[in-house]
């Protein structure tokens, strides 16, 4: 089932002449940088899910606060829709243009604003990349704590707006434990702080609630992060199995043992091949599976760990353990991990990335349902996993020139987070909804909690202009959605019409 | 599941409680929604017909291993904490707890942390999911019960502190953490001024801090990880020992300083990390530090425009916590900006249509 925006099912837009809205923004505006020809638009049509692509009305590109609002004023007032963008590396699409909107770039608001080693606070513009906290915190010993894989690239904006996470996430927690305070603009232009400096704020918890949001119920225009002290020392064991249900059951036993790890990583032996060939870690090539696991604090906790986390390992029947001799090695075998998605990239024209969660304990269910759509469909997956926190990444490999195979990876994606789902899981842990998993989403919530979601939405912007079509789908849809998978011959939401 | 957990009450009345708020709505009858009714001091009175939560209690379910565990709103937090204790695990935002009837759904609905916050997270940090009862009477199910899950609003985090006003909440699942192998608390004999400056010099430092508080010439700090840092760290520290019950004492308001009658009204002041004592007209004795700082615990007499004045100068907020006191402030929350307060309003618009849920306990409009 086709993502693009489909106003039958995703809901009218008010559609308005180019030309006209061109000049009346410009007018509004006229400082502000403003992309009206194709050629301008072309390098915008698409974020990090580039198998969809759609070119924006107009782009703009504001370097001040008062542009941002003037900008937000008259598209409220002319029902035209604006979609945010940070650095574009989202990867479901929650920055995909719409052909009748205007595309908000916040990269120009690239400036640190202010570091505070005794708070342990730095504030930022939306634009800042996620690395460059941590660079800037590091004179003092600090640093921003959630990394995602594309943390030299994605933005500090992106990644409030998607709740990004990172390999450090079940010790160190995601985006929304790590920030203190956004400022934000609404649809109708008016400015609010969310959050504090302080540990917490009267009122509801918006600040919770903007993170996540995919742009959805404002613009961020400033963050607050909380920076920690950076550990003392990291230590790595990569450990090899000949069975990947074995690794599995190792991640929880590391658990049971009382260690919470800075990172637990599992790979499959496609991943293993894929990041070998392409970085040469030093990872063994005969395993079914290997199991990062990061242990970091002071010192002398951190060797005590290792030793105990060796230990359950050997119990749990893995059949090498090596422990990072030196930061060079320990950096290497993160570097096969942290360049899974590329080195996959080497092995296949295209792939697919998806973004399940499940309790641990379903790992070898979902494992095995992975495999048998992968043999069913001929497309091979590859499977990387945080498996501390259960969040999975099946590389789903395919060839886009190939006739109906984009179609059928689409199909083993949904299909594998359905399964997600069945087990207790989500269909997103940390890249968001978008566009990208706007069906799915129907298989995780009933109509009613769709409505509540909708009703939220409301509270913030009533003309349904920020970002429409992401993250919530209509009933619509999940209607049209659902007919194509009914389950024990029932029909859901039978009292809504389908297209 | 353990014996314990299955000792302990074990009811799910989630449709009796959905057929009462059902009713509430269509009769626009304002409910008050009350679990050990030990939290009913903090915040604006409510007038309403009670909605008791306390017998839909019990442990739903608990895997260790997944560091999950989902409760229902009423089970008592000294049952939850005893199941979790079997397993060496806890609830890592500590929460106070002001009575034995102290339940969970009360803990998570005020979103009251305690001596770890800080360091750890707040009560909002280790929600992962809830079942809330709409203003329909619909029992929905958001978030869920796997450590990462960004799909749709983050509607759990939005009603852990929104005191009910915003829906009912069933039932709550955790993350939950290991108890540390070791422990140490300690004190010291230092000035307001010296306690605060050795504070931030030691919180750029990963060191085991996991509580640090100053009252009265003396600054308390607990050390909680591994066996050999916190031997470092006592050692490196030096210090009086410390009883670890100084903690439960200061989380639950049982200490002396809590404890004095015919006190002035108990504010709390929230501040940003390494702020500087306000320039109040405040007798020092009558200020608990708490949170390294960041949570200030004052006796004091002085109007709240004032104390609110001061806080927000300083990028905080202040909060009168016992508004029926002599002299409490009438709005126990500082009041929010104009704009904030709208959409506020138009949240609750949305999700309480008739004002049934909790009406005016956080602020009048809400």
């Amino acid at each position: 089932m086709n993502i693009l925006f489909d106003e039958r099912l995703d809901g009218e837009l008010v559609h308005r002449d180019k030309a006209e809205v061109l000049s009346d923004i410009q007018q509004a505006v006229p400082t502000m940088t403003l992309l009206h020809r194709e050629e301008d638009l072309r390098p915008f049509e698409c974020d990090g899910l580039a198998a969809y692509r759609v070119l924006p009305m107009l782009v703009a590109l504001p370097e001040n606060l008062e542009q941002v609002e003037a900008l937000l004023k008259r598209c409220h007032a002319l029902d035209v829709p604006v979609v945010t963008r940070g650095a574009g590396t989202g990867l479901s699409g929650g920055a995909l243009p719409l052909e009748q909107g205007v595309l908000l770039v916040m990269s120009r608001f690239n400036r640190i604003l202010s570091v505070d080693p005794d708070a342990r606070l730095a504030r930022v513009q939306p634009g800042v990349r996620n690395l460059a906290i941590s660079e800037a915190a590091a004179p003092y010993g600090l640093y921003y704590a959630p990394d995602p894989s594309s943390q030299i690239a994605c933005s500090i904006g992106g990644n409030v707006a998607e709740n990004a996470g990172g390999v450090h996430c079940l010790k160190y927690g995601l985006t929304v434990h790590n920030v203190l305070r956004v400022d934000v603009l609404t649809i109708e232009g008016e400015h609010m702080t969310l959050g504090a400096e302080s540990l917490d704020a009267p009122g509801f918890d918006l600040l919770a609630l903007m993170n996540g949001s995919e742009g959805m119920l404002g613009v961020v225009t400033e963050i607050t992060v909380k920076l920690l002290p950076k550990p003392e020392t990291a230590k790595v064991l990569m450990a090899s199995f000949n069975d990947i249900e074995k690794a599995g059951r190792a991640v929880g036993d590391i658990i049971a043992a009382g260690i919470i790890p800075g990172g637990l990583e599992m790979m499959d032996r496609l991943a293993i091949k894929a990041a070998e060939d392409f970085v040469k870690a030093g990872y063994p090539m005969d395993a079914e599976a290997i199991l990062l696991c990061e242990l970091d604090g002071v010192e002398a906790d951190v060797d005590d760990d290792c030793e105990t986390v060796r230990r359950v390992l050997e119990k749990a029947g893995a059949t090498q353990i090596q422990q990072a001799r030196d930061e060079a090695e320990r950096a290497m075998f993160w570097a096969g991990r942290k360049n899974a998605f590329p080195a996959v990239g080497r092995m296949s024209p295209d792939y697919y990335c998806m973004d399940g969660t499940i309790p641990r304990r379903e790992l070898p269910r979902v494992l095995k349902g992975i495999a048998a759509l992968s043999e069913q469909s001929g497309l091979a997956v590859a499977n990387v996993f945080h498996a501390g926190d259960g969040n999975m990444h099946p590389l789903i490999l395919f060839d886009a020139n190939k006739e109906g195979q984009l179609a059928l990876a689409e199909d083993v994606g949904g299909k594998i987070l359905e399964l997600c789902v069945e087990a207790g899981g989500s269909i997103t842990g940390e890249h968001g909804v978008g566009r990208e998993k706007i069906n799915q989403m129907c298989s995780q919530f009933q109509a009613d909690e769709i409505r509540i979601f909708h009703a939220l939405k409301a509270a913030f912007d009533a003309k349904r202009l920020l970002n429409p079509g992401k993250n919530i789908p209509t009933l619509a849809r999940c209607a049209e959605f659902g007919a194509m998978h009914v389950h024990n011959n029932e029909l859901p939401h039978p009292e809504l019409p389908r297209f | 599941m353990t014996d314990l957990a299955i000792n302990a009450a074990d009811r799910d009345i989630s449709e009796h409680l959905c057929d009462q708020v059902r009713n509430a709505g269509e009769t626009r009858t304002p409910l008050r929604i009350a679990g050990g009714n030990t939290r009913a001091f903090y915040g604006r009175p409510v007038e309403g017909q009670p909605l008791h939560m306390a017998e839909h209690s019990g442990i739903v379910s608990y895997d260790p291993v997944e560091l999950v565990v989902t409760v229902r709103a009423g089970t008592r937090l000294s049952v939850l904490q005893a199941a979790l204790a079997e397993h060496h695990q806890m609830l890592p935002f500590e929460p106070p707890s002001f009575d034995e009837s102290s339940t969970i759904g009360g803990a998570v609905a005020t979103g009251l942390s305690g001596p770890r916050r800080p360091w750890a997270g707040a009560a909002r940090d280790f929600v992962l999911g809830t079942r809330i009862i709409t203003q329909e009477g619909k029992l929905l199910r958001f978030g869920g019960e796997v450590m990462k899950n960004v799909a749709g609003y983050d509607l759990s985090r939005l009603m852990t502190g929104a005191q009910g006003t915003l829906g009912v909440l069933a039932d709550i699942s955790f993350k939950v953490l290991p108890v540390p192998t070791a422990s140490h608390c300690l004190r010291l004999s230092l000035s307001l001024e010296e306690a605060l400056h050795k504070l931030a010099a030691l919180g750029r430092e990963p060191l085991p801090i996991t509580a640090a508080a100053w009252h009265a010439g003396e600054l308390f700090i607990r050390l909680e990880g591994g066996e050999s840092s916190v031997k470092a760290t006592r050692e490196r520290l030096d210090g009086e020992p410390l009883e670890a019950s100084f903690w439960a004492s200061l989380r639950d308001h049982t200490h002396d300083f809590f404890k004095r009658r015919d006190d002035p009204p108990l504010w709390r002041l929230s501040l940003p990390p390494n702020t500087a004592p306000l320039a109040l007209d405040i007798p020092q004795q009558d200020i608990f530090y708490d949170w390294g700082g960041s949570q200030r615990w004052v006796k004091t007499t002085l109007d709240a425009a004032t104390l609110r004045k001061a806080c927000q100068a300083a990028g905080g907020h202040a909060t009168c916590y016992t508004p029926q006191a002599q002299g409490g402030a009438a709005e126990p929350f500082t009041p929010l900006n104009s704009v904030v307060e709208k959409y506020h309003r138009r949240l609750k618009a949305e999700l309480d249509t008739h004002a049934i849920f909790n009406p005016g306990r956080l602020y009048a409009a809400l």
